[in-house]
């Protein structure tokens, strides 16, 4: 019997270090790879019932996941390096498709996004939340940080060419990531304060400038979200019915597939962009809580790695990439509950559709790789 | 030169360090913000928003209320509801609503003269509702339907309470009818209380006591989704909601008597007129008729266009109500209320006779006034004068009772004034006085109250017009000998609990004044009018054979004067310009049990047309199957 005891516990063991062998191998990283799954898996979860428990909605999205695992997992075994060579080839053809996007692009949902391959529809911008960041890491890494008067300007333009062109697609919300994937690079490179400051004065000038180039329902935008109850059943009413479905869950929720606003249809893309309506709706606050929990050690994982990796390039896409994370969670969380203007940014991992999720887990897995290749110095 | 930047990878990393605890930290705070909002929307305002949530998911649907059956005073059904077969069409489950349309006027199941209508109600209609296209199916329509229902995505058939008239038009006039809510009816109907039903009592009881019979809708809380469609539940688990049933209206019993009613109806079948018989002991109305009439149901089940213009555009007025809102003059059926004032006053021997000549003229002047009928009665004392209706007797009574005396002799007896009945539209009549026609008239010679006029007074020509029911109603007083009942149509009234109300009748201000003899007087002049014995009255070949004794009285409203020195020629006269009959009557006479007010439009003479069909009426309420008295309840 005791026998048998202490060999269980050494299998159990050799079992444990072999799924750490595991993970070395596939240069993953566990506690972040648990924390994705984790919020994957409260998502398929949500998506059911927020979807009207539609089984094909759920199939698609395990699809998509599947496909960003594989993209995750590949590029976590690419080496740095080439990361770091390709980086401004991989950004100059997205901008060569965002260009061709602008010129022949398919048009859904009254913007052009989308690039139609035969076999798939395809959509650059996506590309260039991982190329806009990894250039400006490319092109930060030797240079003397903090950043002079030169690099900036360089930077700016690299940042904003890409971010026009998604912005006259028009995808607002895509341009918006892209602009803070790039600039929390230079932010992470060490942005003096006072030039932070400026650019934000200039930010507010470009704004005022902007109103006049905004479409009409950009504008509407920013009118709804300064006061939602001006157009209760036009622009506003996505935010009212996000805030009532919010609202009316309380702390507990109403319970899984029974919230009204969500399964009467009374909350508008409940299943896309507004889907953390339906979590607070069901689940209440704590189910809320537990999301920004998952949601926060992802982030808080990924910026710890960032930290670990060893050279300029890799810290600061790394750090952009973890950061990148937590503004799409901010930026939805706020648009929902009506701290932020409507723009269409997802739930990351949870909300259905886009090619968004592949995205960030190809993100993930670019950040891994810049994990798991440190240099042994030192250590 | 300037300082070349050398890469300090030491500084680079601790700089990166920094950054990334800021960066951590507003992380920290921002989500900090998320919870709070979240914390201010979920715990602060969450039965603000539970309620609104609760608004947006539940409407409150109407379930009508049934609305009360009306009976007559056995318990015979007049008015009830039943189950109507409609068609119903759901717009957006229909393919082709054109082809659909034009394929049911093919079978014949909706005229193509309706179909614009129909496409109209659709398009102001949500998709998803049930638009009901053809009312009132009979069973062929419904079988017709049902074999080619295959062909009709999106059409069903349903059933609706719809109001029912067993008997068609009997007893139209006094029951009204149940038609769509206008326009104006939404003015000042209560709208809550209509959800759900696009029918309303209209004139008549059902008009009177629509509050009554209505009842007091209830409701059904259904779950919708943002569409405001109904939805059976809004995701796996099933909704809890509160209905409330509908309390069915009050059933009410009228005082009609179909029995009486009928008889009435096909007694004066075929003409214009009116019969009102009453109950004069409580002033219970056991027949209300004016005819022609129409069918109710046309109402009920949604009059066309068509069919109204019809009924509006009929020489014959069927849809005015001539019993309660038709003003004739009262022709001869004013003496016994004359002769009983003039009694009162003592203004007149009734022993002592004078001779008829068939002519009266008024002292110093030339005018000539004529018996109606052109005969002549010789002597006559008041009792037979009543009776054989003299008018020469009653032209010199009127001429020395004058004006003023008459109206305050008839006044009492309600004349120029509405009884009161318990359904509305009653028209009051005229009781002209001089003062009456100096407020009338404009011209200064118009009004002057000339004594002529008086003389015509007498046998109830001139300006004095009353109403049927106004008669049915002197007729109970007399019989009565002075006692006043308002007619009543609504007896009693039983609540959806089973529980009977009762309503008392009410008694008016009684002819005071008269002695018995009087009375005595005046009603055996009365009971002469229906008998031979020492001479004929004038309605004596109306009441041949009759087992009990009727008092009546005959009476002819002129429709059109004749010229002085012509005489009036039934025949020579166009149908619509002879005289109206009037006969009025209670029966048994001693303690009579009903009174009855009858008018034929254009009839002729009281006695032929009218007194006829009052004989029918009393027979039919005061005989049994064997044709003998029925015993006083």
């Amino acid at each position: 019997m005791i026998y048998e005891e202490i060999a269980s516990t050494s299998r159990t063991r050799r079992t444990l270090s072999g799924a750490a062998r595991v993970l070395l191998e596939l240069r993953i990283d566990g506690p972040l790879t648990v924390g994705l799954s984790l919020v994957a898996a409260y998502g398929l979860i949500v998506l059911y019932s927020a979807s009207g428990q539609s089984m094909p909605t759920l199939v698609r999205t395990l699809g998509r996941l599947l496909l960003g695992a594989i993209a995750m997992l590949l590029l976590a075994r690419v080496n740095p390096n080439f990361l770091r060579r390709s980086s401004p080839w991989l950004y100059a053809a997205g901008c060569v498709l965002l260009l061709i996007v602008a010129a022949v692009g398919h048009s859904g949902m009254g913007a052009q996004r989308w690039l139609n391959l035969g076999l798939f529809r395809f959509q650059p911008s996506e590309v260039m939340k991982l190329a806009v960041p990894m250039m400006c890491a490319w092109y930060l890494h030797e240079r003397p940080l903090p950043p002079g008067g030169l690099s900036l300007a360089i930077m700016g333009g690299v940042i904003l060419l890409p971010v026009g062109l998604v912005a006259i697609e028009p995808d607002l919300g895509t341009a918006a990531l892209i602009a803070v994937a790039g600039a929390l690079v230079i932010v992470l490179a060490g942005l003096r304060v006072r030039v932070m400051v400026a650019a934000l004065a200039l930010a507010a000038v470009v704004a005022w400038f902007g109103w006049s180039f905004m479409h009409d329902y950009q504008r509407r935008r920013v009118l709804t979200f300064l006061n939602p109850q001006t157009d209760p059943l036009g622009a506003g009413y996505h935010i009212i019915q996000s805030q009532i479905a919010i609202g009316s869950g309380g702390v507990f929720g109403k319970g899984w597939m029974n919230g009204s606003q969500a399964q009467l249809e009374f909350l508008p893309e409940r299943s896309t962009d507004f889907i953390f309506a339906v979590i607070g709706e069901e689940f209440g606050l704590l189910g809320l809580l537990l999301l920004l929990l998952l949601y926060v050690f992802v982030a808080g994982r990924a910026i710890y790695l960032a930290t670990q990796t060893q050279d300029t390039y890799a810290r600061l896409l790394a750090g952009s990439l973890a950061l990148t994370f937590f503004v799409y969670v901010f930026i939805n969380a706020g648009m929902v509950t009506g701290l932020l203007p409507v723009v269409g940014v997802p739930l990351p991992l949870v909300s259905y559709g886009g090619s968004s999720v592949v995205t960030l887990l190809a993100g993930f897995g670019i950040l891994m790789a810049l994990y798991s290749r440190r240099k042994l110095v030192g250590s | 030169m300037p300082a070349v930047r050398i890469k300090d990878h030491w500084r680079e990393q601790r700089l990166f360090d920094q950054r990334s605890v800021v960066c951590a930290a507003i992380m920290g705070l921002a989500t900090l913000g998320l919870i709070v909002r979240l914390f201010v929307l979920q715990v602060t305002r969450h039965d603000y928003y539970l309620e609104l949530s609760q608004g947006n998911r539940v409407r409150t649907e109407p379930i009508p209320a049934a609305r009360g059956l009306i009976l007559d005073r056995h318990g015979e059904l007049i008015a009830g509801s039943q189950p109507a077969y409609q068609l119903e069409l759901v717009p957006e489950e229909v393919p082709n609503l054109n082809r659909t349309l034009t394929s049911l006027v093919q079978v014949d199941l909706i005229r193509a003269e309706d179909v614009a209508e129909i496409k109209r109600t659709i398009a102001s209609s949500r998709t998803f509702d049930s638009v009901p296209i053809r009312l009132r199916m009979s069973d062929e329509d419904v079988a017709r339907f049902a074999v080619r229902r295959f062909e009709f995505p999106g059409l069903d058939i349903k059933t609706r309470q719809t109001r029912w008239y067993p008997n068609g038009e009997l007893a139209v006039h006094a029951l009204g009818y149940v038609g769509a809510i206008s326009e104006q009816d939404l003015k000042h109907i209560d709208r809550a209380a209509y959800a759900g039903t696009s029918l309303m009592g209209k004139l008549g009881v059902e008009g009177t006591y629509e509050h009554e019979l209505h009842g007091t809708n209830g409701f059904r809380e259904v779950l919708v989704n943002a569409q405001g469609r109904s939805v059976e539940r809004q995701g796996p688990f099933v909704q809890s909601l509160r209905t409330r049933a509908p309390t069915p209206g009050d059933d009410l019993q009228l005082s009609i008597d179909l029995k009486v009613q009928r008889a009435a109806e096909s007694a004066l079948a075929g003409h214009r007129g009116a019969v009102v018989a009453l109950d004069p002991a409580n002033g219970d109305v056991l027949a209300l008729v004016s005819l022609p009439g129409f069918d109710p149901t046309l109402f009920a089940r949604g009059i066309t266009a068509g069919e109204y213009g019809v009924l509006q555009n009929d020489i014959d007025r069927p849809l005015f109500n001539r019993a309660l809102r038709g003003t004739y003059p009262s022709g001869s059926t004013i003496k016994p209320a004359i002769a009983l004032g003039a009694l009162t006053d003592h203004a007149v021997d009734p022993q002592r006779s004078i001779f008829c000549a068939g002519v009266y003229q008024l002292p110093g002047s030339s005018r000539q006034f004529r018996e109606g009928k052109g005969g002549k009665h010789g002597h006559v004392a008041l009792q037979e004068a009543i009776a054989r209706s003299c008018d020469v007797y009653f032209f010199g009574l009127a001429s020395t009772l004058g004006v003023d005396r008459i109206d305050t002799a008839l006044a009492p007896f309600g004349y120029g004034e509405v009884t009161g009945i318990d359904i509305g539209g009653e028209k009051p009549g005229i009781l002209p006085s001089p003062e009456w026609k100096h407020q009338t008239f404009k011209r200064p010679e118009d009004q002057v109250w000339y004594p002529g006029e008086t003389v015509n007074f007498g046998i109830g020509q001139g300006y004095l017009l009353v109403t049927p029911i106004q008669l049915a109603h002197v007729a109970g007083i007399l019989g009565e000998r002075g006692r006043n009942f308002r007619p009543r149509l609504v007896t009693a009234m039983r609540d959806a609990g089973g529980h009977l109300r009762r309503i008392a009748p009410i008694e008016g201000k009684p002819v005071t004044g008269v002695n018995a003899d009087a009375w005595t007087l005046v009603v055996n002049g009365m009971i002469g009018a229906t008998q031979c014995k020492a001479y004929c009255g004038t309605a004596h070949a109306a009441f041949n054979g009759a087992v009990y004794d009727a008092a009546g009285k005959t009476g002819t409203a002129q429709v059109f004067s004749v010229a002085q020195n012509e005489k009036y020629n039934e025949k020579t006269v166009p149908e619509r310009l002879r005289d109206h009959s009037w006969f009025i009557a209670f029966a048994p006479a001693e303690a009579p049990r009903i009174a009855v007010a009858v008018l034929v439009e254009n009839g002729g003479f009281g006695a032929n047309a009218a007194a006829p069909i009052a004989r029918k009426v009393l027979d039919a309420y005061l005989l049994g199957a064997d044709g003998k008295l029925k015993p006083a309840t």
